[in-house]
């Protein structure tokens, strides 16, 4: 592993690659929001085309870019190389400095503000969040869809249970960049996640850290997200430069250090993000790289179960194929069914929105009715928010892989 | 750093055959792409050999005259029955694909004679059935061609292909209808669109309404833009034959093309169903060697450089217009993935190109020369690597768009890639090789 030739970010700059678009309109094939909504014309049309009519100041043409889920799979299917979701993403900042940046945006872009806020009082928060009348209030107030999948508040944090946990003394270790989701909603995957890879005889530090900034990012709140993502980076830098790798269980935020953060906020220059961004991993990138060199416990039991695996677009946009699949093909009996579905449409906060709750949740109709038409008692996913959207949609447990891996190996 | 039997570069048709029929004999396959391939820019036909240069009526018969007098044309290292094998292999691979009972058909044997969406008359050696009814050898057979286009589709244009059609001298008599409908929910609709909005019954059932009330002969056939379905073409095309009781084919359209994006769902989905991965934005930029041969790809996968380790390679990354040959402003080539010798590059002072559109333009035969292996040759006619075959656009010595030749050859030498590493594999005693036995 090593980073490519110094001029990646020099020659493949996000705006510059608009003029290897030839326009074959691949892209438009695979947009999941524009198939399901004329709202949206498609990445092309708002990408490419329309970003030559954006020039300097002057105010953006099209409103239709704002109905762009940032979903990357545009990006991903493009043959040319051309950074089709990355110049939507800065287009809709501009966009949004422009037009001003609604109060909703700011809340849901920091995910940390309200697990703060949220966790001290957790089932006071539970219950408001789940209270039909004031979730219409919040939807006519600020724009919050009043059935948009909201998390619940775990009452705690990871980040107290880590400190509180004694590391396992290893020579092999890594760096655990846990994310907002897992501290405030889900510490039980991050202790799951150290377990798993004490198991393998890896010891796991747990830095202080705080969100990614990629929430921010997507709101076109671009000074606010180069912010958080700068001191996060430093947060965990000195890993990196140590020669430790860094895991995260959050697919999207792992892709926000490892490329989004210095391509779409343009922190080339960032030292402390150039040395993150070579050293970070998804979690099940990492795990499949250990078992590649022999080096993951193996011993499983068998889960006698089916589940349905969706890979979701974010952990897509990594360019490492489906992990998540290998490592489940280890454990003996259980049967994983592969959804060919693209998106399940909330993409992060998109989905949370009162004009785009609709929007997403057609956007995600076809993994739906794969989950429940195979009815297994269990879905599988690597993106919190995606996991969340899964089980509002269809009712059935959505879990991370790490989770499956965990019980596999005799831990829960 | 993974390891697989083969590892593949490039979606395309070339790519995909390769990598169905690798992991279909049960090997470990990866393939790695930049983005998706040129099947959703094609016609969705497989033209094996249209014109020599005069019109081709026998592709089989006109084949061994044609290669006779181009001794480095790509199709000398598949051969006639090569080319037979990878489309019978086609055949079975979609009617025994996702999307049966929508099938292929078609042979070496004749070229179908299929019109264009401008009205000409197209020579194809093997097509989707949903086309084959637009087949001109035989004139107009009675009725007249209805060629039915919609004013919201802006890439099919009815009036202009009916008039072209009447004005070409085969004896067809043509015309046109333009409806006003629209699949409900749409903004701009392009061709995937609509195909989409025609595996839905009901808009079929407008659609039949609509063309019927505009009267129809006893022996006419009705032409559609290639938009007939995407979930279920089988069933939105025999649906439109059996509500308006004639024979209807489909034309294909501009890009994004329906019967492009169809055949690719197909080979995707037998890929994913045999094992094998494809890993998009994954770009090839160079190799790792051990002696003649290549033990690990080095592949940019975003900001980071990683390593593919395989034992074979198969390259399929196109010609000029896909990437996979570069060209630039001083008329030095390259191969991009590998840096292969590219032969074919008129030298300086040189004639590059001629006047004519369709004239032989010296730099249309650019491209990696190899031997009957497939494998790349270097300038003096010697294989540079031992376990790399190339597949596809990127060889040099053909001239597709004028032979009407392009998926052919991307099919024959893709799956004839393929029966080469299996051939090989077979023999070898080598430990990765010995799972890509058949």
């Amino acid at each position: 592993m090593a980073a490519h030739d110094g001029d990646v970010l020099g020659t493949l700059l996000m705006r510059e690659s608009l003029d290897h678009c030839v326009k074959c309109t691949i892209c438009e094939t695979f947009c999941p929001v524009s198939n399901v909504t004329p709202l949206f014309p498609g990445p092309k049309y708002v990408g490419p085309q329309a970003e030559r009519f954006r020039v300097g100041d002057e105010p953006s043409a099209d409103a239709s870019l704002d109905y762009c889920s940032g979903c990357g799979i545009c990006t991903q299917v493009c043959p040319q190389g051309v950074h089709i979701a990355e110049i939507n993403t800065q287009a809709r900042a501009h966009l949004k400095a422009t037009n001003g940046v609604p109060l909703r945006d700011r809340i849901l872009a920091r995910p940390t503000l309200a697990g703060r806020l949220g966790t001290p009082v957790a089932p006071v928060a539970n219950w408001t969040l789940r209270n039909r009348a004031l979730r219409r209030l919040a939807e006519q107030t600020i724009g919050i869809h009043h059935r948009a999948p909201m998390p619940r508040f775990a009452g705690r944090t990871f980040q107290r249970w880590a400190r509180r946990h004694t590391a396992l003394a290893s020579e092999r270790r890594v760096a655990f960049f846990h994310g907002c989701g897992t501290n405030y909603y889900e510490p039980r995957l991050g202790e799951m996640t150290v377990a798993l890879l004490e198991h393998s005889g890896i010891g796991v530090d747990v830095p202080k850290q705080d969100c990614c900034g990629l929430p921010l990012q997507s709101n076109g709140l671009f000074d606010d997200a180069r912010a958080y993502v700068h001191r996060l980076a430093e947060r965990l830098a000195p890993h990196a430069r140590a020669g430790v790798d860094i895991v995260g269980t959050s697919t999207s935020c792992t892709l926000m250090l490892k490329r989004e953060a210095l391509e779409i906020l343009e922190l080339g220059d960032d030292p402390a993000l150039r040395a993150v961004s070579e050293r970070v991993f998804d979690i099940c990138e990492y795990l499949l790289a250990l078992h590649e060199r022999g080096e993951l416990n193996t011993d499983f039991q068998p889960l006698a179960e089916t589940v349905t695996y969706h890979a979701p677009c974010q952990q897509q946009g990594h360019g490492i194929g489906k992990p998540a699949m290998e490592l489940m093909a280890l454990i003996p009996e259980l049967e994983v069914i592969e959804s060919d579905a693209t998106c399940c449409g909330v993409a992060g906060t998109y989905g949370l929105k009162r004009e785009k709750y609709d929007i997403a949740m057609d956007v995600g109709a076809g993994l739906f009715r794969q989950v429940a038409d195979n009815g297994s008692d269990r879905a599988v996913c690597d993106s919190e928010t995606c996991r969340w959207q899964i089980e509002h949609a269809t009712g059935v447990k959505t879990v991370h892989p790490v989770e499956m891996l965990h019980r596999a190996s005799g831990l829960a | 750093m993974s390891h697989h039997d083969v590892v593949v570069v490039g979606t395309g048709l070339a790519g995909l055959a390769a990598a169905v029929r690798l992991a279909e004999a049960g090997a470990r396959v990866l393939v790695l792409a930049k983005g998706i391939g040129a099947t959703h820019l094609s016609g969705g036909t497989v033209d094996v050999l249209g014109y020599a240069p005069e019109r081709v009526e026998r592709p089989a018969d006109a084949l061994g005259a044609f290669l006779a007098a181009r001794p480095g044309h790509p199709y000398n290292h598949v051969g006639g029955d090569g080319i037979r094998t990878a489309l019978a292999w086609l055949e079975d691979r979609v009617a025994n694909g996702s999307l049966a009972p929508y099938a292929y058909l078609g042979s070496l044997d004749e070229n179908l004679l299929l019109p264009t969406a401008i009205g000409v008359p197209r020579p194809s050696a093997f097509v989707p059935a949903t086309m084959a009814g637009g087949d001109l050898r035989r004139g107009g057979a009675g009725g007249d061609v209805v060629v039915v286009g919609f004013r919201a589709l802006k890439d099919f244009h009815p009036a202009l292909m009916a008039d072209a059609l009447g004005r070409s001298g085969i004896g067809v008599s043509a015309r046109s209808v333009e409806l006003d409908l629209v699949p409900e929910g749409r903004a701009d609709v392009n061709a995937l669109g609509f195909a989409r909005a025609f595996d839905v019954p009901a808009f079929r059932g407008q659609v039949v309404a609509q063309v019927a009330a505009r009267g129809l002969g006893a022996e006419d056939r009705v032409a559609f833009p290639a938009v007939l379905g995407i979930a279920d073409p089988h069933g939105a095309w025999t649906g439109l034959e059996h509500g308006l009781g004639r024979r209807v084919f489909e034309v294909p359209t501009l890009p994004p093309s329906v019967p492009g994006m169809r055949l690719f769902a197909i080979l995707r989905e037998a890929l994913r169903r045999a094992g094998g991965t494809v890993l998009l934005n994954n770009v090839v930029v160079g190799a790792e060697r051990e002696g003649p041969r290549v033990s690990a790809l080095r592949v940019r996968v975003g900001l980071r450089e990683e390593r593919r380790g395989a034992d074979w390679v198969v390259l399929a990354t196109g010609g000029f217009a896909s990437g996979g040959l570069e060209l630039d402003s001083r008329w030095a080539a390259r191969e991009t993935a590998l840096g292969l010798p590219v032969t074919g590059v008129p030298a300086a002072g040189d004639e590059r190109f001629r006047s004519g559109y369709f004239d032989d333009h010296p730099i249309a035969r650019a491209g990696v020369a190899v031997d009957r292996e497939l494998r790349p040759l270097d300038s003096a006619g010697d294989p540079v690597l031992e376990n790399v075959l190339v597949a596809g656009a990127t060889l040099a010595g053909a001239e597709p768009w004028k032979e009407k030749s392009g998926d052919g050859l991307s099919l024959s030498t893709g799956h004839r890639a393929a029966e080469l590493v299996l051939a090989a594999s077979t023999t070898a005693a080598d430990p990765h090789a010995a799972a890509a036995r058949i």
